[in-house]
């Protein structure tokens, strides 16, 4: 079940006390926003992930 | 006429735009008499179209007006629109492809039609369907309202222009349907995601680094609140607000028409992580909010009328107009207003779509006629002329408040559709009463609640804010559940699913 991927989405995205800080910075940025831009590209690979690992495993079949 | 050249680059793109939209109708050539090609483009779209398409609907002008006023107004609660941009992903992965399935083995073109197949109980279908209009009125309406920013922000007066955008707007959409839209939306994002990255590029280094921006933040609004003890606070305030938009997102009409009209299950996995491109983009946008706080556009005398009138939604148009060229910002204008149309396009044939197939075949005509994509054609330009109307007679204040009851609406609508790609648990009456329920405590709520979104409900001693829309369907969904065992043992309805198991593998 590799849709246990998903789980990491929502807990990285919605788990706020884990990034409601400033520190450590980033170019700038406080982590509240670059941590959460971040979330967006880590949450679109592992989706890419489920998809491949399911694609294969119907073309399998 | 101050700022010439940007109306002159605007007029322009916006012509060009109109033109493809009366062009799109030869386009994947399809017979535009049936209603699956005008109103759904036959099924066909792959996944870059999609891309394009769902992009270009689920975000907005309306998001891109109002999440960068929303930070510049409120500060960090307004970049919530991240992580629901983030979650709702996962959600279209896991319910969407199969919905696709079954609407394609059996014809369905809207949301609520799946949900009549499955439950064989037509005024369940109504109560979806009724919703999903009734949510996207407003939300067309706030379409017309970003524009009706960015054409005052050029210094045009009056009604007449927003009237003659959107009766070209109803003339394409009447001969191209879903095509034009699904055209036109490749231009719009290419111009949001070149005015986007100038900005974020330019308007920084003018700045002095995002460091300086940052800087210029007052601390109450750079991070949330810490929560108070014994409360939840801020924290879940922002997590139930991404959680409950991103449920409801893809049970709008106009997500769905998105959603159905690709062309497969396979196209609609890829752009579940494809689309998150659009999320890097809109918190890029959402960050133009705090740009406008440190340049202090609102400070300067030749904005404050803007401010005066159109309040926080101001703070991008003034942000470009001070920091651009006027060519480009004629450019940038332009992609926001397109951005404008594109959806408003796709509600109102969304909703022609469920008046058709919920509201007038089952209960007026009794039949699918051949009259049918004509019923829809009529209906979408009621839906059209009544946005019109809300801008024109209402305050902007009410159309804000009513897509925000809006929202507390469609996520209603959850239970019946998403549940039931999975399970045939539930009774039909069940999730008519649930959604009864949902609907009128949310709206209590919400007017209870002065038309805020987030409500301190007391749990086991803790004060726990959530969003009501998520706290509600909870409830709704509860109810569905528990009413479902006693009606399915005196009048099981499982007999009238007109779907089988093998849809759903």
């Amino acid at each position: 079940m590799i849709r246990i991927l998903f789980l990491i989405v929502f807990a990285i995205s919605l788990w706020v006390p884990a990034f409601n800080r400033i520190n450590p910075t980033f170019f700038g940025f406080p982590f509240f926003y670059w941590y959460q831009i971040l979330v967006v590209l880590i949450a679109s690979v592992l989706i890419w992930i489920v998809y491949k690992v399911e694609d294969k495993k119907a073309a399998r079949k | 006429m101050k700022h010439l050249v940007a109306i002159i680059v605007f007029l322009v793109l916006i012509a060009a735009v109109i033109v493809m939209g009366f062009m799109a109708g030869r386009w994947k050539g399809g017979d535009l008499a049936h209603i699956e090609e005008w109103g759904l483009g036959g099924r066909r779209f792959g996944t870059l179209i999609s891309w394009f398409l769902i992009g270009g609907d689920a975000y907005t002008a309306y998001t891109f007006i109002a999440i960068p006023a929303l930070m510049f107004g409120a500060g960090a609660i307004g970049f919530f629109a991240v992580p629901y941009t983030v979650v709702c992903y996962p959600i279209l992965y896991l319910v969407f492809p199969k919905l696709w399935k079954v609407a394609h083995k059996y014809g369905y073109i809207t949301g609520p039609e799946f949900v009549r197949g499955r439950y064989g109980n037509r005024w369940l279908a109504l109560a979806v369907g009724v919703t999903g209009i009734a949510a996207t009125m407003p939300y067309i309406a706030l379409q017309l309202i970003g524009m009706q920013v960015i054409i005052g922000a050029l210094g045009i007066p009056g009604h007449l222009p927003l009237i003659a955008a959107f009766a070209v707007l109803a003339a394409f959409t009447w001969t191209s349907g879903l095509r034009a839209p699904a055209m036109i939306s490749i231009v719009k994002d290419l111009l949001i995601y070149l005015t986007v990255l100038v900005a974020i590029i330019v308007i920084p280094v003018e700045l002095g680094g995002f460091g300086h921006i940052f800087a210029k933040i007052p601390s109450s609004k750079l991070l949330l609140a810490v929560p108070p003890s014994g409360s939840f606070g801020a924290y879940s305030g922002y997590a139930t607000l991404a959680l409950g938009s991103a449920m409801a997102l893809f049970l709008y009409p106009h997500t769905t028409t998105g959603i159905l009209s690709s062309a497969g299950p396979k196209v609609l996995r890829r752009n579940a992580a494809l689309l998150p491109a659009y999320t890097v983009l809109l918190s890029l946008l959402a960050l133009l909010g705090f740009m406008a706080v440190a340049t202090g556009v609102d400070k300067l005398p030749q904005f404050a009328a803007g401010f005066a009138q159109y309040k926080s939604s101001f703070a991008v148009p003034a942000l470009f107009l001070h920091e651009f060229p006027d060519w480009f910002v004629g450019i940038g204008f332009a992609a926001i207003a397109i951005g404008a149309l594109v959806p408003a396009a796709i509600m109102a044939i969304a909703s022609a779509n469920i008046f058709t197939r919920d509201i007038y075949e089952p209960f007026v005509s009794g039949s699918k006629g051949s009259a049918e994509t004509l019923v829809a054609k009529l209906f979408a330009m009621v839906m059209v002329m009544g946005a019109l109307v809300f801008i024109v007679a209402i305050p902007t204040k009410f159309a804000v408040q009513l897509q925000l009851l809006g929202g507390m609406w469609v996520i209603q609508t959850f239970p019946a559709i998403a549940f039931s790609v999975f399970t045939r648990f539930f009774n039909g009456w069940a999730l008519l009463i649930g959604w009864l329920v949902g609907v009128v405590s949310a709206t209590w709520l919400v007017v209870h609640n002065i038309f805020g979104a987030v409500w301190a409900f007391h749990v086991f001693g803790y004060t726990v804010p959530s969003y009501i829309a998520l706290a509600t369907v909870v409830l709704n969904a509860v109810v569905a559940f528990l009413l479902s065992i006693p009606l399915n043992a005196m009048a099981n309805d499982r007999h009238k699913d007109e779907t089988e198991a093998a849809d759903y593998a």
